[in-house]
This record gives C-alpha cells, structure tokens and sequence, in this order.
C-alpha cells in the first residue's frame, strides 16, 4: 500500500514511527516544539511527546550538537535538527572532532547513534550565507554517514534507516522540495544505505546526482528524448557516505558516457569524485570524457536572475550530455 | 527540591550522607597512596616522552593531584567521569592499571584504547570514564549530554565534568553552562562541573586569557550555583566533593567547583622553556605541593611513619617501572586496526 504524501510529512512520519518503537528516540534543535518546527517538519510531536523528548534548545547550534554527542554516546537516539545545514559551521567541531571521530579514539568503545538533519542547499533566494551545500564537506570525514533522500519514500525510508543507524548520519533533506508529492509506502520501508536508486532506465548517457538534481536530470532526461532522440539514464546516489560505486560503473558500462551533476562547487566535490571513480573502474567502457556540471564557483547571490545561473539548470544537464554524445561544441 | 548546605556542626570531613567517606587514618593513607602514584607515573612518563618513546604530545597533572583524587572519591559505580586532555590521573583513579596507560602513551595494542588515542583519548567506558579530548572546552558540551541521559534513563547517576581554566572561554562551555541550567530547572543535568584551575591556559595566565577572573562566578550567567576550594588542599576537595557530588544526585541540578591549584610541571613535556613564569612562582607554589601538605598531615598526626611514607614511594616507583615495561614489551597494534573501529556496525570498516 502506498499513499501521497509530502516530503515534509514522510519525514516526520518516520520520526514518529521511531518514536513510538523506541523511547531512546529523541528530537532536539531550534523552535521545534513549541513553535512547530522553522519547516514545519516536526509539527505536532511537542504535544505528543512531551518536553523531554522535543526540545526546544537555544539558538547555539554547537552546545546543543555536542549534548546530543552525549546523549548517543550514553544509547539514547538523538536526531539534531539544523534550522538550516549553514548553521551546521557553528557545531562543525562536534560534528567533525567529536562525533566522526569518538567511535575510532575511543579505540571502539564507545558509538555515536546521532542523526542530524535539515534542509540543504539552496534555490529559494536565501543569499550568501543561507545557501550552502554542504555534502562533499562531511562527504571528506570518516565515520560520518551522508544522505541525501529526493523523493518523499526515500525521505521516510532513509530516515528510518538513518535513526536505527549507529554512527552519526548527515541527513541532508532537499529542503526546496519539502512540499512536493509522492508515493510512500506505508509502514515500515527502511532502504538501506549505499544503494543507488535507477530514477530512470536509459541507454546513450548516464546523468549522475543527488537531493533534488535528481529532478533536474529527470527533465533534462525527457528534454533529450524529446529533442534530440538520445535515451538518458538517470542515477539517484541517495547515500554518499556509503557511495554505491557498482551502480555507476555498470551504468557507464552500457551508455559509454557519464554526466555528472551537483549543486555545491566544483572544485573537490562529488562530481570530481564520480568522475575519477569512473576513470579508475570503467575506463575501457568510456566513449567520451565525464563531464560535470556544478554551481557557480562564487557565493550564493540573491538576485533571482543570479540565483538561477549559480545553480545547474535543466539546459546545462542536457547540454553536458550533448557534449558527452559529441552533439555539441565544449 | 532545594540543595542544602550539608556542611556538618562539628566540621568532620565527608563523614555524612550515603557514599560519603570518612577521612580516617587509613582512608587518607590510601589517597596519599594513590597521589603518590599519579605523581610516580607522571614524572616516568614525563622522562619517556624526553627519551622520545613516547610521541605526539603529553600533559602531565604534577601539583594538581588532590582536585582528581579528591573529587574521584566521590565517584559512584554506574556515575560518569568526562575531561580534557590532562587525563592520565582520572584514569588511574578510576581503577585503570598503570599498565594499561602507560602502553597508550606508548601506542600498543595493550594501551587503553588499543594504541589509537594516545594521551590525550585515555576511555575506560566500563569504569565510567567517558573520555578525554584534545579540543579546549570540546568535550563540556558532550558532558552536559552525558548527564541529561542519566537523568532520561532514571538513574540518579551524576557526571563529573573536569575542564580547565582555559575552557572558559570557549563558546562551547559558555553554550554548554547555559544548556545545563536550562535543563537543571527540571532537575534533568545532574553534572558536577569541575574547573582545575591551574592559572594557565598553556603559556598565558588566567589574568591575560579573561577578562573577569572569578571562574566561578562565570557560573552565576547560567543560574549555576557554585564554590571555590583549595584545590592544593585534599582535605578540603574531599569534603567539597562529598558534598557537592551528593548535592547535584538528589537535586538533578548542575553544580560548579573551582578548585584552585597549579600546574608545577610544564603544560607539555615538549614546553622546556617556561618563559611565561618565573622559576619563584613555580617555587612559591611547590611549597604547598599538594602531596607534601598530605604527608606531613599524616607524619603530624602520627598515624603513619618516615618509614611507611618511603615504602608507599618505593611501591609506586615499582609499581610504575612494571607499567614502563609492560609497555615497553608489548606489541604494537596490528596493520589491521588501521580501518576497525571507523564506523559501529557492520559495513564501512
């Protein structure tokens, strides 16, 4: 059985799903109870769970980050809402120094069974300082967990996943997509970690991406089917912190050509690493070069004009795959 | 319900309340024992470290021996116990062999946690010792989370969070004081914050590094209530330890000590050159050496002899020369713990 839903509301159905299996299971961040939640994700819960399981904490993102270390590594669940992944600098070194890194100087003692979770990127004229894409930066860290659901059944599949998981997962919610409609399956749908999802089966280009690029390859997709005739593949990676190599390379194996697409910078990001796995697992299969398409190497501008050309559009994706069809000029 | 003052009439020494410990003869002869000891290992570490045997870095506690002994015993079975980096005594006291940590600062896989931490990440999560951390003021946050979850599992088990006079100025200890007096309103942060103020942050005094010097009363900001004591002073850290660590167990609330101490060793055993004191103030401060104010305690009282006082040293340098070569002789980690322990659970090891 499936039902419509909303992102928002797969998200919180899981979190509720796990809140009334397991008592370890907690809420913590800013304006999440009593206010309902900055995004309306946790709305209702303070009310049904009480003020010891939601809580509403300051706004002082490292405090409340490095408690909730504390809390996981005594086996309670915490799941640490990040009003957005920007404020996630102020509490990068509970992050980082603490949470990644407890489990391995500890020499396995201990387990950090913390998510933390909320909106990523950007797309919604939020400027410099509210747009950040924050995955090839705790990608980079060991013992770090990163995922980026796009369709609302992965965002109540993971997240279930995400809860039960006992590292630190980086839960990064397409947050521009929070209010759009999908199928999700009732009950419990966990999907597992490291598994690429086929978003769309094709045969001439395979189009790489994450978080709610996805969508943007689904229309590039249909755009060259359209136009120009060419079959593209579509791979949502899902999770990147376990990355699901296998499903690119024999995708690759059967195009021949890889497009590959991400929100954040291009130096040192995803896109660089898709493209070097490729090179190293499936170079004999390549017919053309892997290309990328990234956001623009400047911070975030607010001018909605601006915005629009910082970020990938559907024309650069589908032009990307031209270029790997050699259809047109670099 | 409110904390009292559990100070007794007659001005006896943590004889009230459960888990209280009488400072007997023989109870004092025990903590010198054990001072005496942290002393011993630390001065042997300190030389291995010169030897260059011992890599990365290393702190030492010299001169600040009673705030850990005191404090610990007052620790509970089943109660957790979080610092910094200054962390070898805490371990000790808390019943990890010499052995043990002395093959940590080595790097063996006998160490305490397999060769991977070093000094500064001595855990002993079976003893309660929740770690020690290398980012100033890091770990206090975590602390303050470790003692919401006693409270959310229904224990009435405390943490006792040690950080130093460095820590306080920090964001994540002024962030963290803040969260525990929030939640200590609802009686949910049984933590014992415990400042070991050594008057320096590595080379800069307290005086150069904040701007109001009273550390405790930097607690007043978050509803904290709070002491100093003499942290040179055992008999006074047990008796505000007793009190203190009972007080924060009924109440669930937070509670803050400074103790007052000094650090008579460099900050590392690589700082040779001290030029931040001078060779008087070190001396000054030797003279109500922490252990010494012990011993002549109990040679006073005459509850112990010249003679026993020099079997207890000769014991701890045994017993410390045995941790040496224990550790000297064991093996290193294995190449494969390498990628172990990267992530819990199966998959990405």
């Amino acid at each position: 059985m499936a039902e419509t839903k909303t992102y928002r509301e797969a998200l919180r159905e899981a979190m509720v799903h796990e809140m009334d299996r397991d008592e370890s299971v907690i809420l913590m961040g800013e304006d999440i109870g009593v206010y309902g939640g900055t995004h309306l994700i946790t709305d209702g819960l303070y009310d049904k769970y009480g003020p010891r399981r939601v809580i509403d904490t300051p706004i002082s993102e490292n405090g409340f980050t490095g408690a909730a270390v504390g809390m996981a590594m005594m086996g309670m669940r915490p799941i640490v809402e990040m009003m957005t992944w920007n404020f996630s600098f102020l509490a990068a070194d509970q992050i980082i120094q603490n949470a990644a890194k407890v489990r391995y100087f500890s020499g396995g003692q201990v387990k950090v069974p913390l998510v933390i979770r909320g909106p990523n990127g950007g797309g919604v004229q939020l400027s410099a300082q509210h747009t950040h894409s924050l995955e090839s930066f705790y990608g980079h860290f060991p013992g770090l967990k990163v995922v980026a659901p796009v369709t609302p059944n992965d965002a109540k599949g993971m997240m279930l996943t995400a809860i039960r998981d006992d590292n630190c997962v980086i839960f990064l919610e397409a947050g521009a997509l929070y209010g759009t409609k999908g199928e999700v399956e009732e009950g419990d749908n966990a999907v597992p970690f490291g598994k690429a999802r086929i978003a769309r089966e094709g045969s001439d280009v395979t189009l790489i991406a994450y978080g709610r690029q996805v969508n943007l390859c689904l229309r590039a997709a249909e755009t060259l089917e359209e136009e120009d005739g060419v079959d593209a593949e579509v791979i949502d990676l899902r999770s990147l912190r376990p990355f699901d190599e296998d499903a690119i390379v024999e995708s690759v194996k059967k195009t021949h050509r890889a497009v590959a697409v991400e929100e954040q910078w291009r130096w040192f990001g995803v896109a660089s690493e898709v493209a070097a796995i490729i090179q190293e697992k499936a170079f004999d299969y390549l017919d053309a070069p892997v290309e990328r398409v990234s956001g623009a190497e400047t911070p975030a501008p607010y001018a909605r004009n601006l915005e629009l050309l910082a970020f990938p559009s559907e024309k650069a994706v589908a032009n990307a795959a031209r270029r790997a069809l050699y259809m047109e000029e670099k | 319900m409110p904390a009292k003052d559990e100070r007794s009439e007659n001005g006896e020494v943590g004889a009230r309340g459960e888990g209280a410990v009488a400072t007997t003869p023989e109870n004092l002869a025990e903590l010198y024992q054990k001072m005496v000891l942290i002393r011993a290992f630390e001065d042997a570490c300190q030389r291995a470290f010169r030897q260059g045997k011992i890599g990365g870095y290393l702190h030492v506690y010299t001169g600040e021996e009673a705030v850990a002994t005191g404090f610990l015993d007052a620790y509970r079975e089943g109660d957790r116990v979080i610092t910094a980096y200054r962390d070898h005594p805490h371990a000790l006291l808390l019943g990890a062999s010499p052995g043990e940590v002395m093959a940590e600062l080595y790097g063996r896989r006998t160490g305490l946690v397999k060769g991977k931490g070093g000094s500064m990440h001595l855990f002993d999560v079976e003893r309660g010792l929740m770690g020690g951390y290398g980012i100033v003021g890091g770990h206090i946050p975590v602390g303050v989370g470790l003692a919401y979850a006693l409270r959310y599992q229904n224990t009435d088990h405390i943490v006792q969070l040690f950080l130093g006079d460095g820590a306080i100025n920090q964001g994540a200890f002024h962030e963290a004081a803040n969260l525990a007096g929030l939640w200590g309103r609802d009686e949910m942060c049984p933590c014992l914050f415990i400042v070991e103020n050594n008057q320096y942050g590595m080379g800069t005094s307290v005086e150069r590094a904040t701007a109001m010097t009273d550390l405790a009363a930097k607690f007043d900001a978050y509803a904290i209530e709070h002491e100093k004591v003499d942290g040179m002073d055992l008999l006074a850290v047990l008796e505000c330890a007793h009190r203190a660590a009972e007080r924060v167990r009924e109440s669930g609330r937070p509670y803050a000590v400074e103790a007052i101490t000094y650090r008579i060793a460099p900050h590392g055993a690589a700082d040779f050159l001290e030029k931040y004191r001078t060779k008087e103030e070190v001396e000054k401060w030797r003279e109500r050496d922490p252990i010494g104010i012990v011993e002549k305690r109990l040679l006073d009282s005459g509850d112990i002899d010249e003679e026993r006082i020099e079997e207890i040293k000769q014991e701890a340098k045994r017993e410390v020369e045995e941790a040496v070569r224990f550790a000297e002789e064991s093996e290193e980690p294995p190449a494969e713990e390498l990628y172990t322990d990267v992530y819990a659970g199966e998959g990405e090891e």
